[in-house]
């Protein structure tokens, strides 16, 4: 029997499934603490054990986000250019974008940086052959600097040679690479995505102490938003061997953030649609920081009208919402974040907060349509992806796969619960549920069996039947 | 204008316009002309033209509008782009700028007032707009010349 241990060290658990590969199935799963402040191994030894026969596996792979997870800071010019590029490239690579800088850098963003210390700076800016006097004064501010971290450029390639040049000065370590938007609105993320890839095996896994996991397993293989978002990959588009699913979307709320993954073209299905602006990747992937159930569960209760809440609470439960009482509960779980709902009424409100959290997530993470009144009639331009025609939904994280009820958190992407109208996001698709964890899993294991990786995906996301659509 | 780059202007249509025609039209002149075209296509807004000659560091944007309301899409680019970092960018402008019946002399010396470097009526042959790019491009290149020499 061939199998495959798969692991994910996450910033508070160790999760490690087990499979068996001729199957395509879960033989085993464990969890333990992460315990990378002190040596990585301890936690992940305790998972282990738990799993019989762990050593006969014949892949032994991991991914990460523990210790802050891979944390980027990307630079560009113009901010829904080359600077959203960058950020894009960043995401699509599954980091945490830190911070977003466009045009010249000034002496107090350069302080900024150097305190953030994220793991990466991502430096873009310019077409090629366009402007290269920005990203220079850039380049030769970061060279002057105390910043440490290394510096990926992806700009302009005029102009490349010459911040080389200004980098090498300074002593800085940096790696050059294909400009992320070569040509105005084309976007060219993949070597970017490629390179932070190498950095973060390279540099970053040693640097947090992950590499010691060689003494148990075979390594830290990437960081876990990027494994998850080749599960998505691979069950959207297929494998060599296995057909997919088709375009799909993946949710995922946490305490922190809420991280939305599309496999999708996006393009317009309406008739008479032109699309506008930075073009979009068929793998795309955004994090809300301000959209989280527990650590930032305030800025989520901000970030939705009072009476919004109100309405939301009285058509889901037919009854009526105390404001002070949401409130209230925001604050509590905000300070205890390992807190689980109780009560009735805690549970009704914990489904509120999940709801709106993945309404504004997916509602920022879609395109809309914007009408242009012409002398010939209505025009329409359509700005980022057009999701509405999306059969497949994913849904995962503690709200949704710890629910009795997940398609009422689920239910926040439908176009017809958005709040603001002409918003693209799916009409009327299948919801699925990843309660076993295994979407991070399934993408490790694609890079090595991406066939028996899709397999295992196909057959434990389980389908959850709505009432309403029925 | 860096002298080994090749020029590059930015063009397209105007506000709510969607005439598209032209506008691949004088694509494909500067094309032939060996001038770096970024065509970003009709119903273009004025701040999509000034992103664009950012990013691009465009020598030149090229604004057209056929459909009469010229004078009001077409004011305050140059104020943007000034406010955008590209002041010395050139601005030319063309097609079927306004409605009605008033001279051209007079239509033209609106869009000059309004920062345009050049404006041109219905009728007017790519070329024509392209001579004056490379005789624009070069006083401009001159012109610093004279300034860095001073320096």
């Amino acid at each position: 029997m061939s199998s495959a241990l798969l692991i994910d060290i996450g910033s508070t658990y160790t999760k490690v499934a087990c499979f068996d590969l001729e199957r395509a199935e879960l033989l085993a799963r464990s969890q333990s603490s992460t315990t990378v402040s002190k040596d990585v191994n301890l936690g992940l030894q305790q998972a282990l054990d738990n799993i019989p026969g762990w050593q006969q596996a014949d892949y032994r792979l991991a991914c990460s986000s523990a210790a802050g997870g891979l944390r980027i800071a990307a630079i560009g010019l113009v901010p829904g250019l080359t600077a959203e590029a960058a950020r894009r490239a960043a995401l699509g690579a599954g980091s945490r974008v830190v911070k977003t800088y466009s045009y010249e850098l000034t002496e107090r963003d350069v302080a900024e940086l150097e305190d953030l210390a994220a793991d990466i700076i991502l430096l873009a800016g310019g077409t090629d052959g366009g402007n290269q006097e920005i990203i220079l004064h850039n380049a030769r501010l970061l060279a002057d600097s105390q910043v440490e971290e290394p510096i990926l450029v992806a700009g302009n390639r005029s102009a490349a040679d010459r911040v080389a040049e200004l980098l090498d000065k300074g002593e800085k370590e940096f790696y050059l690479t294909e400009n992320v938007m070569p040509e105005l609105e084309k976007l060219n993320i993949e070597p970017a995505r490629q390179l932070i890839r190498k950095i973060f095996l390279e540099r970053i896994v040693k640097a947090r102490g992950l590499d010691r996991v060689k003494e148990l397993i075979d390594d830290v293989v990437m960081p876990t938003p990027a494994a998850v978002l080749r599960a998505a990959e691979i069950l959207a588009r297929g494998t060599s061997g296995e057909e997919g699913w088709g375009e799909l979307l993946v949710v995922d709320i946490g305490g922190a953030t809420t991280d939305i993954h599309s496999a999708a073209a996006g393009t317009p299905t309406r008739s008479g649609v032109s699309q506008r602006g930075l073009e979009e990747p068929f793998l795309k992937r955004t994090v809300e920081g301000d959209l989280g159930m527990r650590y930032c569960a305030g800025d989520l209760f901000q970030a939705v009208k009072p009476n919004r809440w109100q309405q939301l609470y009285q058509s889901l439960y037919n009854k009526e919402l105390e404001l002070q009482q949401l409130e209230d509960y925001v604050n509590k779980v905000c300070q205890k974040t390992e807190y689980l709902p109780e009560s009735q009424e805690e549970t009704e409100l914990e489904n509120i907060l999940g709801r709106e959290a993945v309404r504004l997530a997916t509602s920022r993470h879609a395109g809309y349509i914007r009408t242009i009144y012409t002398a010939q009639g209505a025009s329409f331009i359509q700005v980022g992806k057009d999701l509405t025609g999306i059969k497949n939904v994913i849904g995962t994280g503690g709200i949704i796969v710890h629910n009795e009820n997940p398609e009422l958190v689920l239910a926040g992407i439908l176009q017809k619960n958005q709040v603001e109208e002409e918003k693209l996001t799916p009409r009327a698709p299948d919801f699925y549920l990843d309660d076993d964890y295994l979407l991070a899993a399934a993408g490790l294991l694609a890079e090595v069996e991406a066939d028996t990786a899709l397999r295992i995906l196909q057959k434990y996301l389980k389908e959850i039947v709505q009432e309403e659509k029925n | 204008m860096n002298q080994n780059r090749v020029p590059t202007v930015v063009l397209g249509v105007i506000g709510a316009d969607v005439h598209a025609i032209g506008n691949q039209i004088l694509e494909y002149a500067l094309d032939e002309a060996g001038i770096e075209a970024v065509n970003i296509g009709v119903m273009s807004s004025q701040q999509e033209f000034v992103e664009a000659a950012v990013e691009t560091g465009a020598d030149a944007i090229w604004v057209s509008s056929l459909y009469g309301h010229g004078e009001m899409d077409c004011r305050g680019l140059r104020d943007k782009c000034v406010e955008a970092g590209i002041t010395d960018i050139l601005l030319y402008v063309g097609g079927n700028l306004v409605i009605g019946k008033r001279s051209w002399e007079g239509v033209k010396d609106l869009f000059l007032d309004m920062g345009y470097d050049r404006a041109y009526p219905p009728g007017t042959r790519p070329q024509e707009a392209i001579d004056d790019l490379w005789q624009d491009l070069v006083e401009q290149r001159e012109s610093k010349d004279v300034v860095s020499s001073l320096d």
